[in-house]
């Protein structure tokens, strides 16, 4: 079974961590990385930019594009994609393309600042095994 | 245990929230500031037995509240101090003040502390230097030492800002749009001041100074999370992002400046640069230009460039002529000429530059600029004349050394005989 899981955190208090904090946190954590690459275990990895930078497509009719999160509490997070695209405006129009497919709820847009595709036995051969910074 | 890293983390992020919410409760800068300095250190007594609490700001505000408004009896009456774990039992009175700490009030509140803060009667630096301490919660000493000052008259330079701060009207009611708006663009002049003061430090000063950069942009991420719609805003954090990422690459192990196009660039933060990209690509869609965007855009050309020569010139070029219109300036004339050098040769850049000279006849940049184009042509005397004037002009041993290693590279291009034999 492949387990999603997913990183929740205060984003003010970890935007005002000092450089070496953070770097040290990222150097415990590629730790616990390494261990379940090693095993073949870690899948894709993504830490992805503030929520300044996000942008949420209601999914109603018509549908809206706003800027900012997704902050409502009263729906429940179900899925992601990952899609590789020029701008924002070519990912708001995936989503578009998505939320015509299945209409309610919303899509949160929000770029990806740092990913590691990973590997995991799953997966096998539709991932590409080495990781990039 | 005395890892209290995550309670000043806590603390620093909750500051603006908390101090500009007891300020609307206490209308006095300096009680609400002690009201956050005493909550403080209840939060550092409370916290690590406690553990945190849900929302840190609420917190704060409340014990700030209470422990003032005891002072204040106290001093009245003169009566004993209450028990502190009366104080300190918040249960449900947190979730009671997190209810009322609704987006918009606390929006206000924050854009008010740092308003208040670029009150017109102050010079740059005591808005700067108050803003940084009220707003941000540096200490005197850190604010002083990347003022290069004395403590005693950074001191001196807040208390003078703060009682003028005071004597001013301070607008308490929620404001209107339009006058939101005005606060708005106010407040992000001054943090890109702050952004200005770190970033244009060099060699030995830069190191004490790159604080102020770093603090200019969490007031921008601050801004941007408080007006998620403002394109401007969204311009303004996407340009100190990608600005500040080149920080490691602007100066050499000397501390001399390296300009743009001699940069190693694989030591730019590209972790900046994704999230400054992001930004500006998201402002643009809203398709309501203005001068942090357009500066951005121009940031943003550098930072995709894997190399010099792969810039594209031509749209920084279009890109500076929207400045232009935006913001006349000679300075962002001079500027763009360095794209029309690049994109059309020194000639043309020469040409655009040549009717500055009045007004920037004290300008160091414009010196330097001008001496570089006069060397491309060929026309090495008249190059050397504008050199020598850079660096009488040049603000730091940084500037003049820069422009010392173009004379020298001058010296030796024209060491024809003749000019030899006339040198010495």
């Amino acid at each position: 079974m492949l387990y999603a899981i997913l990183c929740y955190h205060d984003e003010d208090l970890v935007g005002s961590w000092s450089r070496e904090h953070d770097a040290s946190v990222m150097e415990k954590l590629a730790v616990v990385h390494e261990k379940l690459k090693q095993q073949g275990r870690l899948g894709p990895v993504a830490r992805l930019l503030p929520t300044t930078a996000a942008t949420t497509l209601r999914k109603e009719n018509p549908p809206v594009v706003i800027d900012g999160p997704y902050a409502e509490t009263k729906e429940q997070l179900l899925g992601f994609y990952l899609v590789d695209c020029e701008n924002l405006d070519q990912a708001v129009d995936v989503a578009r393309d998505l939320g015509e497919a299945n209409p309610g709820g919303a899509y949160e847009v929000r770029p990806v600042g740092v990913f590691l595709p990973g590997s995991t036995g799953a997966a096998k051969g539709s991932i590409k095994g080495s990781a990039k910074a | 245990m005395t890892d209290t890293a995550w309670i000043d983390a806590a603390l620093t992020s909750a500051r603006p929230q908390a101090v500009g919410a007891l300020l609307r409760y206490f209308r006095n800068l300096d009680t609400a500031e002690e009201a956050f300095q005493n909550a403080c250190l209840r939060a550092l007594k409370s916290w690590p037995q406690n553990g945190p609490p849900r929302d840190a700001a609420a917190w704060l505000i409340m014990v700030g509240r209470n422990v003032a408004i005891d002072d204040i009896r106290r001093s009245r009456k003169q009566e004993p101090l209450p028990e502190d774990d009366a104080i300190s039992d918040l249960g449900d009175a947190e979730e009671e003040i997190a209810e009322r700490l609704d987006g918009s009030h606390y929006r206000d509140d924050i854009l008010r502390l740092l308003f208040i803060c670029c009150h017109p009667d102050l010079p740059a630096t005591q808005q700067i230097a108050l803003a940084l301490r009220i707003v941000s919660g540096l200490t005197v000493k850190q604010i002083a030492r990347a003022f290069l000052v004395s403590e005693a008259a950074m001191e001196q330079r807040i208390t003078r800002a703060k009682a003028r701060v005071a004597k001013a009207d301070v607008p308490f009611e929620t404001p209107g749009a339009m006058e939101r708006s005005e606060r708005l663009a106010s407040v992000a002049a001054m943090v890109y001041l702050i952004f200005n003061e770190g970033y244009s430090a060099s060699g030995d000063t830069a190191e004490l100074r790159a604080p102020l950069s770093e603090e200019a942009i969490r007031l921008a991420r601050l801004l941007l999370r408080l007006f998620q719609s403002e394109p401007e805003i969204m311009g303004l954090t996407s340009l100190l992002l990608l600005q500040h990422a080149r920080a490691a690459a602007r100066f050499d192990a000397d501390g001399a400046f390296v300009l743009l196009d001699d940069q190693d660039r694989s030591l730019w933060n590209q972790k900046m640069i994704a999230e400054g990209l992001a930004l500006i690509d998201k402002a643009m869609r809203h398709r309501r230009s203005g001068p942090y965007q357009v500066q951005a855009a121009i940031a943003a050309l550098h930072a995709r460039a894997a190399k010099p020569e792969d810039t594209d010139w031509a749209q920084i070029d279009l890109l500076y002529g929207a400045l232009e219109v935006m913001q006349p300036s000679p300075v962002v004339t001079l500027n763009r000429s360095v794209a029309v050098s690049k994109a059309r040769g020194a000639e043309a850049a020469l040409e655009m530059i040549e009717p500055l000279g009045e007004r920037l006849s004290n300008y160091f940049h414009y010196f330097g600029v001008r001496g570089a184009y006069l060397m491309q042509l060929g026309r090495h005397e008249e190059a050397r004349v504008a050199f020598d004037r850079a660096i009488a002009l040049a603000n730091t041993s940084a500037e003049a050394a820069h422009i010392r290693m173009h004379l020298d590279r001058l010296m030796r291009d024209s060491q024809s005989p003749s000019s030899k034999i006339s040198k010495k």
